[in-house]
C-alpha cells in the first residue's frame, strides 16, 4: 500500500490487515505510555482545505502516538486563501520533507490528483474529499462493528453476514460511499435508507439495497448495525425535504424506533451529531450507541494506516 | 544442506534446564513474568511457563506468561517492507517490580533484544530483566548477553539457523543451513 485514497481499492486481506494492526494500536492506547517509536523522524502534514476538527485531531493524535512530527496546514488564513494552487502547496510541502500528507479537500478526487501528480513523493491519505470517499472513517466504523459484534475474537475476521442499515443523506455522504465499498469487501450487506431526494443518481448500480422507508426496512432486515448519517446543513442549499421536523419523524432514529431494534443491535454515527434531527438524545446516549467508541477507534485505525504507509521502505513509484 | 543440531528431545531437555535455572536464579516462581518475543519466542515462553508450573506447585502459567511484540521498536523498520506487528499480551499483574524473563528462539545480533528492552520500558519498570534463548549463535552487534541458553552454536554469518516448533511448523528441530563453503561452519 502506497496511498490510502479509497476503500474501493482495498482487498479483503489488506482491509483485515489494517483492522488487525488497529487492534494492536488500540492496546497501546490503554497503556500508561501511549506512544510507539515506529515513525520517529517522519513528518506528517495535515493538509485541510475544509474545516474539520475531529478528523484532524484524530490524525494528529495518531501520528503523535507513533512519534511522527505533525504539521497542521489549514487553508483558512494560509497561502491557499491568497490563491495558491494545489500544485504549489504540494511542492512546498515536498520541499519541507513531508513523508505523509493527510488531505481533506472539498473537491472529489483531490487526493487522487496529489497522489498521481508527481508533485510530491509522499504517502497520501484521503481524509475526506468532496462527496467521494472518507476511507479512514469507513475503516474505523468496520473496526467498531467487528469489536462490538465479535467481542474478544475480532482478530483476523471480516464482517460476513452482518447486516448494516445506513440512514440519511446518501447523496452528499462520502462516509456512506466508503462504508459501502469496505463493508461489501468484508462480506456485510448494506441497505441505504433516505428520502428519494437524497439518493444520488446511479445509486441503483451500487451493491446495496435502497429504501425510502425506514420503519419498513428496520422491520424487514432486523439489522445488526444502524448507522445514522449527519444531515449536512452546510450542504443543504436546496430543499431536499420540507422541514427538519418532518425529516426527524420519517428518517430520524428516535426513542420509539430505538426500542424496536434488536437489543444487541448497535447504533452508529460518524459525528458531529444533530441531536433531535437524525438521532434522538436517547438513542445517542444509549448503551447500544458506539459514538464515543468510534472516536477512540478512529485514533487506532489512523495509527494503523499511518504505520502501514510510512514505516516500511518506500516502494518505488509505480 | 540443512544439518539438524537439536532434535525434539534435545529441545525439551534444554527448556527443562532453562526452567530450572530460571527458578534457581529467581529463588522460586514469585514475581516471575515470562515474556516471549513473537513468533517462536512466544511458544517457547509458554512451554517454559508450563514446565515451571509442573515444578513449582500452585503456579498458574497463564498468569505468568505473555508476549512482547517488538515490531514498532525495531531499528531497521525503514529498511524493509512494512512488517505486520503481533499482539503484545502482558499478564494482568503487569511487570512493575517483577522479574521479567525475555524468551527468544535465536540470539544473534542482539538488536531484537535491544528493541525488546525499549518496548518493556514503555510497559513498566521491572525489578530485573533476564534473557533466555534456545540458541545463541554468536555475532553480537550490541553489548547484550543471555542469562539462560539452550545451546551455544558457533556459526558463520552466512549460515542460517532454522528453529522449527511443533505448534507453528508442525515439526520440531533446530538446524543449520547454507554455509557457502561446506564444513566451514565452526569458524566462530
Amino acid at each position: 500500500m502506497r496511498h490510502l485514497l479509497s476503500t474501493k481499492d482495498l482487498t479483503r486481506d489488506e482491509a483485515v490487515r489494517i483492522l488487525d494492526i488497529a487492534e494492536d494500536m488500540a492496546d497501546v492506547s490503554t497503556r500508561e505510555v501511549k506512544k510507539l517509536p515506529a515513525l520517529r523522524g517522519k513528518t506528517v502534514v495535515n493538509l485541510f482545505f475544509e474545516d474539520s476538527t475531529r478528523t484532524r485531531i484524530s490524525f494528529e493524535a495518531a501520528a503523535k502516538r507513533l512519534s511522527a512530527d505533525v504539521i497542521n496546514f489549514s487553508a483558512k488564513g494560509s497561502s491557499v486563501s491568497k490563491g495558491e494552487s494545489l500544485k504549489d502547496t504540494a511542492q512546498t510541502l515536498a520541499a519541507m520533507g513531508a513523508d505523509g500528507v493527510v488531505i481533506r479537500h472539498h473537491a472529489s478526487g483531490a487526493p487522487q490528483v496529489l497522489a498521481q501528480s508527481g508533485w510530491i513523493d509522499a504517502a497520501i491519505v484521503n481524509a475526506g474529499d468532496g462527496t467521494h470517499e472518507h476511507p479512514t472513517q469507513a475503516l474505523l466504523d468496520a473496526f467498531t462493528m467487528r469489536r462490538r459484534l465479535f467481542p474478544g475474537e475480532s482478530r483476523g475476521r471480516g464482517l460476513d453476514g452482518v447486516s448494516v442499515v445506513i440512514v440519511g443523506d446518501i447523496l452528499h455522504s462520502r462516509v456512506a460511499r466508503s462504508n459501502l465499498w469496505l463493508l461489501r469487501t468484508l462480506g456485510a450487506t448494506v441497505t441505504f435508507v433516505a428520502p428519494a431526494t437524497l439518493v444520488p443518481l446511479g445509486a441503483d448500480t451500487w451493491p446495496a439495497d435502497i429504501s425510502f422507508d425506514l420503519d419498513a426496512t428496520l422491520a424487514l432486515t432486523q439489522p445488526d448495525v444502524v448507522m445514522m448519517l449527519r444531515i449536512q446543513s452546510e450542504r443543504m442549499n436546496a430543499a431536499y425535504f420540507p422541514t427538519a421536523r418532518e425529516y426527524a419523524r420519517q428518517w430520524g432514529l428516535d426513542d420509539e424506533r430505538l426500542g424496536r431494534l434488536r437489543p444487541d443491535s448497535i447504533v452508529m454515527h460518524p459525528g458531529p451529531m444533530n441531536r433531535g434531527l437524525e438521532i434522538s438524545a436517547g438513542a445517542a446516549d444509549s448503551a447500544q450507541s458506539t459514538v464515543l467508541e468510534q472516536v477512540a477507534n478512529g485514533v487506532s485505525i489512523r495509527m494503523a494506516v499511518l504505520y502501514l504507509l510510512l514505516s516500511g521502505e518506500r516502494e518505488a513509484l509505480a | 544442506m540443512a544439518r539438524t543440531v537439536l532434535q525434539q528431545a534435545d529441545i525439551a531437555r534444554a527448556l527443562t534446564r532453562i526452567s530450572h535455572e530460571i527458578l534457581e536464579s529467581n529463588r522460586g516462581a514469585n514475581d516471575l513474568v515470562i515474556l516471549g518475543i513473537p513468533t517462536r519466542g512466544v511458544v517457547l515462553a509458554e512451554r517454559i511457563g508450563g514446565i515451571i508450573a509442573g515444578i513449582e506447585p500452585g503456579v498458574d502459567p497463564a498468569a505468568m506468561v505473555g508476549s512482547l511484540d517488538i515490531t514498532m521498536y525495531r531499528d531497521d523498520l525503514a529498511k524493509h517492507p512494512t512488517r505486520t506487528p503481533s499482539p503484545t499480551q502482558v499478564p494482568r499483574q503487569g511487570i512493575d517490580g517483577k522479574t521479567v524473563v525475555l524468551v527468544d528462539d535465536v540470539l544473534y545480533s542482539g538488536r531484537t533484544v535491544r528493541a525488546a528492552l525499549d518496548a518493556l520500558n514503555d510497559l513498566g519498570r521491572p525489578r530485573v530483566v533476564r534473557l533466555a534463548a534456545l540458541v545463541d549463535r554468536g555475532h553480537r552487534d550490541l553489548p547484550i548477553r543471555a542469562d539462560f541458553v539452550g545451546k551455544n552454536l558457533p556459526t558463520s554469518r552466512d549460515e542460517r539457523i532454522n528453529v522449527r516448533l511443533a505448534e507453528i511448523d508442525g515439526t520440531e528441530e533446530v538446524s543449520i543451513e547454507g554455509s557457502s563453503i561446506e564444513g566451514s561452519g565452526t569458524d566462530a
